[in-house]
């Protein structure tokens, strides 16, 4: 086990996060049992008054999970220079199994936090809070995904050992290896390429659809996270080898350094928040024919779907832009 | 939209107002607050720059170093292990060197006396490091002795005071020529302490060690890089560990945090009481009391942040010099490049923000359901 | 707007040992743009249907509406809405806050809505010339006597333009005269549109000729609901 401020921090945040949900989740059972908006009892106004407290836990909750999915990847840049063959964030999470296993819980509770913070929204726009039971439920779903966060980050910094050799970007990424990564990276550039511009364009399609029609807003959230997956894929097979200027480096983390002027910022951050967005619509989108709920879905859908596909415009001119700014050319070789 | 910043800014106006209005209070809580930022940020920078200090000196020394082991121990080196090693592919530089250490009786303290044969000193000529220069009292020109290994006493003019740009390891550090190191240590013409070699390529280092042990089975290869891992996770675990001791520190701080949130004196459950009365939401008092949290700790952790980087970057870590100076009698005086990083301020954040506002979540709440009738009785 | 009560009830400590039922089964109508005065001994519930009516808090049981909408079932949340937009308060005990200036103390009911800076503070400053306090603008509140933190309390009342005053015992703290002139006030507003509802013991309050109408109340019950010419 490695003691560092860093580990020590991101171990405190789990262990608080999964305490605030834990808490959260014992009120939300007292309210799906309990719970009856046209009592005028005394019991129901402390229930209604509990759910401020709900919020209020998650939205923290949320944004600890965000600074620590930073964190996270910060500390495993900074650790790269205590494993043998590590040089960047991606040797450090290659230590043991649970590295990566880590990274993608800690992004799937990011994305289910933000998405049950959308839905409690959208409820609390309607006068008779009408999602309170589904809403408190799929509270109750989240719980378990903090714990298994918790638990595989333990265990990712318990188990690691600094004697190990491990596999950096250069060979985890490298077209020869067997690991999944390998074959994110060795996706020929030519398809990756195809399917994120494929992609892009069947997302647009969606939203333009979904802004006209009023429906299909699922599709939208669907082809948003498709989207997003895509372009993380594309980003290691394709965009960061011209950032690199270099067509063997495929590393998702580097791309983060100051040597590369941050260029991951400008990708990743507007990525994220898409799909967040895209998510919301999703989340909100089916409630339209709930009445006291309607008024709120007609206002707020289109927008976050607007604001989505601005945001997911800009990740594909930025890529496009470092693609053709690049001085790396793979012309005859990948096309 | 601009409805929505439009009320954040009332919300904030009138935070502070009320921080204002009740200075003393507030105050007290900023004080302790800053307090902790200031230790905890002082104990992550000083050990940061300690740390990226030593890797800069590391970066200069040569990849691989070549020890000769007798019967598990360190031994010393034939000269003719430098010829048996022969030509290696790679390896741009090797030579061998003589160091080792002197204890000083007058100050307790010991020495590192290094042959340099590139300084062009003469046999009565040695370059000091500036913490043997302040015990000692010695300028340019001033001599000192030292007993050889036989029970003679030689007798030194310093020539030079080595500059402190990198004083943490060449505080205590002696040079002179070659003869006058093996007369004053004893080490016989034909052996060295060790050898060194440089080698141009980083990616061969490992593959040459390998080569090299198979050549002097009876060597030891230590290699830069092996020296800087340890490094970092020394270092990293000494701040970790000193995390874990200060942690008390920051659980009483919590403790303070939630007392002061929770006890609200008449006069603000009041005034709550009134702002509900006439029309505030009890999301609209949540965030007022998370805008006036917000305010408290982004001043705390500035001004904390600001004090720490100030007192060792500025001021030479001073608070640590008693902790350091137990350590070793060459303290050396210090003055580390200054520098910001993302991560510091991220494990910061979760040290101090962080539990100050899960501390308040319970306190706050509470004090944001105040019935809105209370007012009329 | 008319309020419209039926069957309110409202117990206190439900399912305790001191459970207390304050108002027992009341059904009134309050007419819009008139003058109400609740009276009553003192404990007989007149401030507990006040914050009712106010949307301060819930009963237990029955239903109030709000011209058309059913305020009973309501969230706090939304309650909160629509008080802030309906209705304006003046407390027995003014409840100015301390520290702030008068003119600070007006805005506040209105930072939770948002409004533009600008055309809160022109509406605040209209609305202290109204009340004769321009000159007290910055003052803290502190320094007001009882009649102009009286005045001061209005102008807050008044700074969302809100449909229905609600004043709980406005006068016990005015001696006999400014008791009148705060009678005088209140005839303003009710010729200015708006639904005035006081609750008094105060003979100056209900014998007042500003008074529409006087509903007495006793143990939580009405006892005498008659309209004053
Ligand atoms: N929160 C509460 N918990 C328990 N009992 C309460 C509560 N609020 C009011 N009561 C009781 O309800 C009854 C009615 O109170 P209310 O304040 O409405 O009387 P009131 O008519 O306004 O009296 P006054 O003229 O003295 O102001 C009182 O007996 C009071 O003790
Ligand atoms: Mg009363």
């Amino acid at each position: 086990m490695l003691l560092s401020p860093a580990i020590l921090a991101l171990i405190l945040v789990s262990v608080t996060v999964s305490l605030m949900l834990l808490l959260a989740s014992g009120f939300a059972i007292q309210i799906i049992t309990l719970w009856d908006i046209n009592s005028g009892s005394e019991q129901q106004l402390v229930l209604e008054r509990r759910t401020y407290l709900i919020s209020t836990l998650l939205t923290w909750a949320f944004v600890a999970e965000l600074v620590s999915l930073l964190l996270f990847v910060y500390n495993a840049e900074s650790m790269s220079g205590q494993f043998v063959g590590a040089m960047c964030a991606t040797g450090v999470l290659n230590v043991n199994v649970w590295g990566w296993p880590t990274l993608f819980l800690k992004m799937i509770v990011f994305f289910s936090g933000a998405a049950w913070l959308t839905l409690n929204y959208l409820d609390n726009q309607g006068y008779d809070y009408p999602l309170v039971k589904l809403k408190y439920s799929l509270l109750l779903l989240i719980v378990p995904l903090v714990i298994a966060e918790f638990v595989v980050q333990l265990l990712h910094f318990q188990e690691m050992e600094p004697d190990v050799i491990v596999s950096c970007c250069g060979s985890l990424f490298s077209s020869e290896s067997e690991s999944v990564a390998a074959g994110v990276a060795g996706i020929q550039p030519r398809i990756a390429m195809l399917a994120f511009y494929v992609s892009g364009l069947a997302m647009l399609l969606s939203g333009v659809w979904f802004l006209r029609r009023k429906s299909g807003g699922i599709l939208f959230a669907v082809m948003g996270v498709a989207v997003f997956v895509i372009s993380m894929i594309a980003i290691v097979s394709f965009v960061s080898p011209y950032i690199y200027e270099h067509p063997h480096h495929h590393c998702p983390f580097c791309i983060l350094k100051s040597g590369h002027d941050f260029a991951g910022y400008f990708l990743y951050i507007p990525l994220f928040v898409a799909a967040v967005l895209a998510l919301g619509v999703g989340v909100i989108s089916p409630w339209a024919k709930v009445p006291s709920l309607a008024a709120s879905v007609v206002k707020d859908a289109p927008r976050l779907a607007w604001l989505s596909m601005a945001l997911f415009a800009m990740v594909y001119a930025m890529s496009t832009w470092m693609v053709l700014s690049s001085s790396l050319t793979m012309q005859g070789v990948w096309w | 939209m601009t409805k929505f910043i439009r009320k954040q800014r009332y919300l904030i106006d009138f935070t502070l107002s009320s921080l204002l209005r009740r200075k003393t209070k507030n105050l007290g809580l900023l004080l302790v607050y800053t307090l902790i930022v200031f230790i905890l940020a002082s104990v992550m920078l000083f050990t940061h720059a300690l740390r990226s200090e030593a890797g800069i000196i590391l970066q200069e020394s040569p990849e691989i170093i070549l020890q000769r082991m007798v019967a598990g121990r360190h031994a010393l080196m034939p000269a003719e292990y430098l010829e048996k090693i022969g030509r290696v592919r790679g390896v741009v530089r090797k030579e061998g060197r003589l160091w080792g250490y002197f204890y000083d009786y007058a100050t307790k303290s010991n020495y590192t006396m290094m042959a340099a044969p590139d300084k062009g000193l003469s046999n009565s000529e040695v370059i000091i490091g500036a913490g043997i220069a302040r015990v000692r009292w010695l300028g340019i020109g001033d001599f000192i002795s030292f007993n050889s290994f036989d029970g003679k006493t030689y007798t030194f003019e310093v020539k030079e005071i080595l500059d402190s740009e990198s004083e943490l390891v060449s505080s205590d550090l002696v040079l002179m020529s070659e003869t006058a190191w093996r007369t004053t240590l004893g080490v016989p013409e034909g052996y060295f302490t060790d050898i060194v070699l440089s080698v141009r390529n980083p990616r061969e280092v490992s593959k040459i060690a390998g080569k090299l042990t198979l050549k002097l089975p009876d060597t030891r290869p230590i290699l830069r890089d092996e020296i800087l891992r340890t490094y970092d996770s020394v270092f990293a675990w000494r701040q970790g560990i000193t995390f874990v001791l200060l942690a008390g520190a920051v659980l009483a701080f919590v403790i303070f945090a939630w007392d002061k949130a929770s006890g609200l004196s008449a006069e603000e459950k009041r005034e709550i009481g009134i702002l509900k009365a006439v029309g505030w939401e009890t999301g609209d008092v949540l965030h007022m009391k998370f805008w006036e949290g917000g305010i408290i700790s982004l001043s705390a952790f500035m001004l904390g942040y600001l004090a720490a980087y100030v007192h060792v970057f500025y001021g030479s870590a001073v608070l640590f010099e008693p902790v350091l100076k137990g350590w070793a009698v060459l303290y050396p005086e210090f003055h580390p490049v200054p520098f910001i990083d993302g991560m510091q301020v991220a494990t910061l954040f979760f040290f101090t923000v962080f539990p100050y506002t899960v501390a308040t979540i319970i306190p706050i709440w509470r004090a944001s359901i105040t019935d809105p009738d209370t007012v009329m009785r | 707007m008319l309020i419209e009560l039926n069957d309110i009830r409202k117990v206190f400590n439900q399912g305790k040992h001191n459970e207390f039922s304050a108002i027992r089964g009341i059904s009134l109508q309050i007419e819009p743009n008139k003058v109400t005065c609740l009276k009553g001994a003192s404990g007989s519930g007149k401030t507990t249907l006040l914050s009712m009516i106010g949307c301060l808090s819930r009963p237990t049981s029955g239903r109030i509406t709000l011209g058309e909408q059913n305020i009973s079932g309501l969230p706090e949340r939304f309650l909160t809405d629509i008080r802030r937009h309906t209705f304006g308060f003046i407390f027995q005990k003014f409840n100015l806050i301390q520290g702030l200036s008068v003119l600070e103390n007006i805005m506040l009911p209105a930072y939770p809505l948002g409004t533009p800076h600008e055309a809160l503070m022109d509406y605040a400053h209209s609305l202290l010339g109204h009340f004769g306090l321009s000159r007290l603008s910055t003052s803290p509140v502190e320094w007001l006597s009882g009649g102009e933190a009286q005045r001061v309390a209005i102008c807050r009342a008044m700074i969302n333009d809100p449909e229905i005053l609600i004043a709980d015992e406005p006068t016990a703290n005015l001696d006999s005269k400014l008791s009148r002139e705060f009678m005088g006030l209140v005839d303003d507003l009710h010729q200015s549109g708006k639904t005035v509802l006081i609750t008094s013991h105060d003979p100056i309050v209900f014998d007042s000729p500003v008074i529409n109408r006087v509903v007495e109340m006793c143990d939580g019950q009405v006892l005498k609901d008659e309209p004053c010419y």
